[in-house]
């Protein structure tokens, strides 16, 4: 067995990996920035590499499509490589763990008992019933709150994981659940989406990694540097939202001329998330970008909101139903009044959210 | 009476939740059992849902193979409601497959399959100058100095002395299996690490046609990516090059790298010929030239290979109800007669979840009885295997050019007969070999692409039937495809504009089935039976079998029964 208890910290390791110590600032730097830092505060970046160890990651899936590990794994920076071989110790994934049945629990239980209250726990996927969901002859229940128990963070990576995901649509068969609902005494990180942007999950990472405590969260416990504003406060389609000029069709004039999205179902104005702004796969482009209207993956319950390709009837926020023919008319003569019309609206929004949020929780 | 069990549960490097039972008898594996532990019961979900959404819902069945069933659902609405979709739309979409296949098989290679021939240890014993010389030997890769191979081994070393091993820990390293010396083990491992970095940049092609990855967007009718060359928002002539590039670099990586190593690697593992199925093999077709339903513009072959005989190549009919059937006699369902048993067309499909496995927790399945929630599809009552072995051997047996080609090269390569391929090594050859053919299917189908633009084309979407009130009040549809893990099928009925049964028959479903009706046991357990284990506390051998197949757990179970909601709850494929 090569477990040993000897531990070197992150500096350590990329010195020993032949990177010089400026190699190793740039890192840090890199990092700062994918985590919403700025210049100024990568100082405690490199504080905290210098002192922290490759901390240990148990990765479990329950009701899943692996697509979050999937995303996770085309993360352009920090790289995925430079997460597994610098940051963490992932010693229990379904995807890249090289041990698998007993010897893969065995790596597990070390974990658990070994780096008590040290390690992070994430999970993809949502847990039902037991017998919809049995792993290595136990329910995923108890999977769950045995790996949950002595964690430092938990992180509920996808929309599953967060908000109970597709399988818990209507009529939810499984009685599919998220992670929160059986892990009840634990703080845990909401990082939603179907599947969550790459840097997003390497950002909270290597954000929990490097200072030893989870990033501000709103009130859905989800990271307020990458879900603060809605994909439509960012959208590169939004001068044209305001412009009152509106996609009628896929493949129209409209369409190939960037117009908004809105009339053919997008959920940017309703969504939380940061496709607008980050991109996807190393901001190559998001949905909206590729002509294609967003379907709100990181809102909770969203398989619920459709159908996708009709437009909602009220942007939230406001009290009357909005007429997309005439809302952008209305607006172009007072682009002030439409800026702070949306942050009213996000506001409100928020409002919304943190009601049923407490109505959820009572 | 256990006493000779084997259990491999959790299995990891495969998608999903997957359970392995094996007797063991005089140092060889008498019987197997595979189990699919876990299910979400999407196609109930899916019941009254605007089949124009239906792709969004059947695409996150699965996350590895994204796109897959999306196209496939897209496909079997617009079967349903008759809509052709123009020329540029067929081509993105075979553009995006093709890509999947690409990523796909290589990810499977390196990340999923190469560690059960790859000793992650052994690397650190390997002298990086040898590595080196290896590695420039079989290709003109340029990432080959002794100076690379040695940091690539520091790295590994540094984890290893860390004692800290993550993805690495309490792998089988140094089961007496592992025949790769050392350097070759360094090389594996260098091309593991540039792999995962690669394979990043190659899903790029997704996100710029689809706008993400994991899960593009697809839509029913075409392709919502609009194309307008002189437009600052759609796609131009810099989003197109950028495709054509990251495909050329996609080659390049497959032939330099990929097929270079497959073959070295699979050099030394040549005489390790287990794993071999019952030699029953299905191929529905795919990457049409033409329309999807004129299976004779297919590049993919097409066509049913029994008993490993490769003299003959039979046909099928998805709508034939005499032909695919799913039984349920070892699986955790029962009909709504309360029958337990027997089998039914997907068209047919019905079956209401009903767990009888052992009490949680429990140390054994009871494999007397129902075992598994993976139903057990059968054609003509034969288990098949399906997959790119599968397509690779119709491929040869039809006589197509670029397959009959590329195999014999490969077999002459490694000098040896073509039915060493029945195995799982020859699954992982047979998944390369692939990959080299279609890469080069995609940078045909890019160059056709940007001449019907160049020709004037910008056609991504027909708007015909987008209004429900253009649709029949009662249809169905079947929707096929190639996937990289084998061929997938969605059956799906529409009623008054709202989905009103849907079922997919998918690949590890029909590879990783259960026994049936008739006892006759599934591909991946046939092809564990048998084979010789050296050690039952570490058995590297199933897994190389079980990875072999790819095997995706979430995609082979989750299938629902929609006709009689008020006393079914689930149904499985």
């Amino acid at each position: 067995m090569l477990q040993t208890k000897k531990r070197n910290t992150i500096y350590d390791e990329v010195l020993a990996r032949g990177f010089t110590r400026r190699d190793f600032l740039k890192m840090c730097t890199a990092l700062a920035a994918t985590m919403g830092l700025t210049f100024k505060e990568s100082e405690k970046v490199v504080q905290a590499m210098e002192t922290a160890k490759r901390v240990p990651v148990l990765w479990l899936q329950f009701q899943a499509c692996t697509g979050c590990t999937e995303s996770f794994i085309r993360a352009s920076h920090p790289k995925v490589e430079s997460v597994l071989l610098d940051m963490i110790s992932l010693e229990f994934s379904d995807v890249l763990s090289a041990a698998s049945g007993e010897a893969l629990e065995e790596a597990m239980q070390n974990v658990i008992r070994e780096y008590a209250g040290e390690y992070v726990l994430v999970c993809e996927g949502a847990v039902p019933d037991d017998t919809y969901c049995q792993l290595g002859g136990k329910g995923a229940q108890e999977v769950l709150k045995e790996a949950a128990k002595d964690a430092k963070f938990i992180i509920t990576f996808g929309s599953c994981a967060s908000w109970g995901g597709i399988q818990a649509a209507k009529p939810n068969p499984t009685n599919a659940r998220p992670i929160k609902d059986i892990v009840k005494n634990k703080q845990i990180v909401r990082v939603p989406g179907c599947p969550p942007i790459a840097e997003v999950m390497t950002g909270v990472i290597a954000h929990v990694i490097t200072f030893g405590k989870l990033p501000e969260l709103d009130q859905h416990g989800r990271p307020k540097a990458f879900y603060r504003h809605r994909i439509h406060d960012k959208c590169n389609r939004r001068a044209y939202f305001d412009a009152g000029l509106f996609a009628e069709s896929f493949d129209d004039i409209g369409a190939k001329q960037g117009y908004c999205l809105y009339k053919l179902g997008c959920k940017g104005p309703t969504t939380y998330a940061s496709c607008a702004e980050m991109r996807w796969n190393g901001g190559t482009s998001y949905p909206i970008q590729s002509g294609n209207p967003c379907i709100g993956c990181t809102e909770k319950d969203f398989w619920d909101n459709g159908p996708f390709f009709e437009r909602r009837a009220k942007i939230p926020g406001t009290q009357t139903t909005i007429n997309p023919d005439k809302v952008g008319f209305a607006l172009t003569g007072v682009a002030l009044a439409g800026v702070a019309a949306h942050a009213a609206a996000t506001a409100v929004k928020k409002k919304i959210d943190e009601k049923s949020s407490e109505e959820r929780s009572e | 009476m256990m006493a000779n069990r084997i259990v491999v549960d959790p299995i990891a490097r495969i998608e999903g939740h997957l359970r392995v039972e094996a007797e063991v008898k005089d140092g060889k594996i008498a019987e197997a059992y595979s189990s699919g532990t876990s299910v979400r019961g999407i196609e109930l979900i899916l019941e009254g849902r605007d089949p124009r959404d239906v792709w969004a819902f059947t695409q996150r069945i699965c996350g590895v193979c994204t796109t897959t069933h999306a196209l496939c659902s897209v496909r079997a609405v617009e079967h349903a409601l008759d809509i052709k979709i123009p020329k540029n739309a067929n081509l993105i979409r075979n553009i995006m497959n093709e890509a999947q296949f690409l990523h796909d098989h290589t990810v499977h290679f390196y990340h999923l399959h190469a560690l059960d021939w790859v000793d992650v240890v052994s690397a650190l014993d390997a002298d990086p100058n040898e590595t080196s010389r290896i590695a420039q030997s079989i290709s003109d890769w340029p990432n080959s100095s002794p100076g690379y191979f040695k940091d690539v081994q520091n790295k590994v070393k540094k984890v290893v002395e860390s004692g800290q091993l993550g993805i690495f820990a309490n792998g089988y390293w140094g089961h007496p299996l592992y025949k790769l010396p050392p350097e070759v083990n360094l090389l594996a491992v260098a091309h593991y690490l540039e792999a995962l970095d690669w394979q990043k940049e190659f899903v790029k092609i997704h996100t710029i046609l689809g706008g993400k990855n994991p899960h593009p967007h697809y839509v029913v009718g075409g392709m919502a990516t609009p194309i307008d060359i002189n437009s600052d928002n759609a796609i131009h002539a810099e989003r197109l090059m950028h495709i054509s590039k990251i495909i050329d670099q996609a080659r390049e990586f497959v032939n330099k790298v990929y097929i270079p190593d497959l073959l070295a690697i699979g050099s030394y593992y040549k005489d390790w010929l287990h794993g071999d199925s019952q030699k029953n093999y299905i191929v529905y077709g795919d990457f049409p030239t033409g329309d999807i339903r004129d299976v004779e513009t297919y590049r993919a072959p097409r066509g049913i290979i029994l008993d490993g005989d490769l003299s003959k190549v039979y046909d099928f009919d998805l709508a034939d109800k005499n032909q695919i059937q799913e039984f349920i006699d070892r699986s955790y369902y029962v009909y709504n007669d309360g029958k337990d048993s027997g089998g039914r067309h997907p068209s047919e499909g019905e079956t209401n979840l009903k767990y009888s496995g052992p009490n949680l927790p429990y140390d054994y399945l009871d494999v007397d009885k129902k075992y598994s929630w993976v139903k057990a599809p059968r054609w003509k009552n034969k288990p098949m295997e399906t997959g790119p072995l599968a397509r690779v051997l119709v491929g040869y047996a039809s006589g197509r050019e670029d397959y009959v080609e590329t195999v014999n090269e490969a077999l002459q390569t490694l000098d040896v007969p073509v039915e060493a391929l029945h195995s799982a090594i020859g699954r992982m050859i047979a998944r390369g070999l692939e990959t080299k053919i279609v890469a080069e299917w995609l940078r045909n189908d890019m160059d056709e692409l940007l001449n019907n633009i160049k020709n004037g084309d910008q056609t991504t979407f027909d708007r015909s039937k987008w209004d429900p009130k253009t649709w029949p009040k009662n249809t169905s549809g079947i929707g096929w495809m190639e996937a990289p893990r084998g061929s997938l099928g969605h059956w799906t009925h529409i009623v008054d504009g709202k989905i009103h049964n849907y079922q997919a028959v998918v690949p590890t479903t029909w590879n990783a089935s259960p026994a049936d009706n008739n006892g006759n046991i599934g591909p991946l357990e046939a092809s564990i039976k048998g084979t010789p284990i050296a050690d039952p506390k570490r058995p590297l051998e199933i897994l190389r079998i079980v990875h072999s197949y790819d095997p995706c757990l979430s995609c082979a179970v989750h299938l629902t029964d929609l006709e009689n909601k008020e006393t079914t709850k689930i149904m499985l494929g």
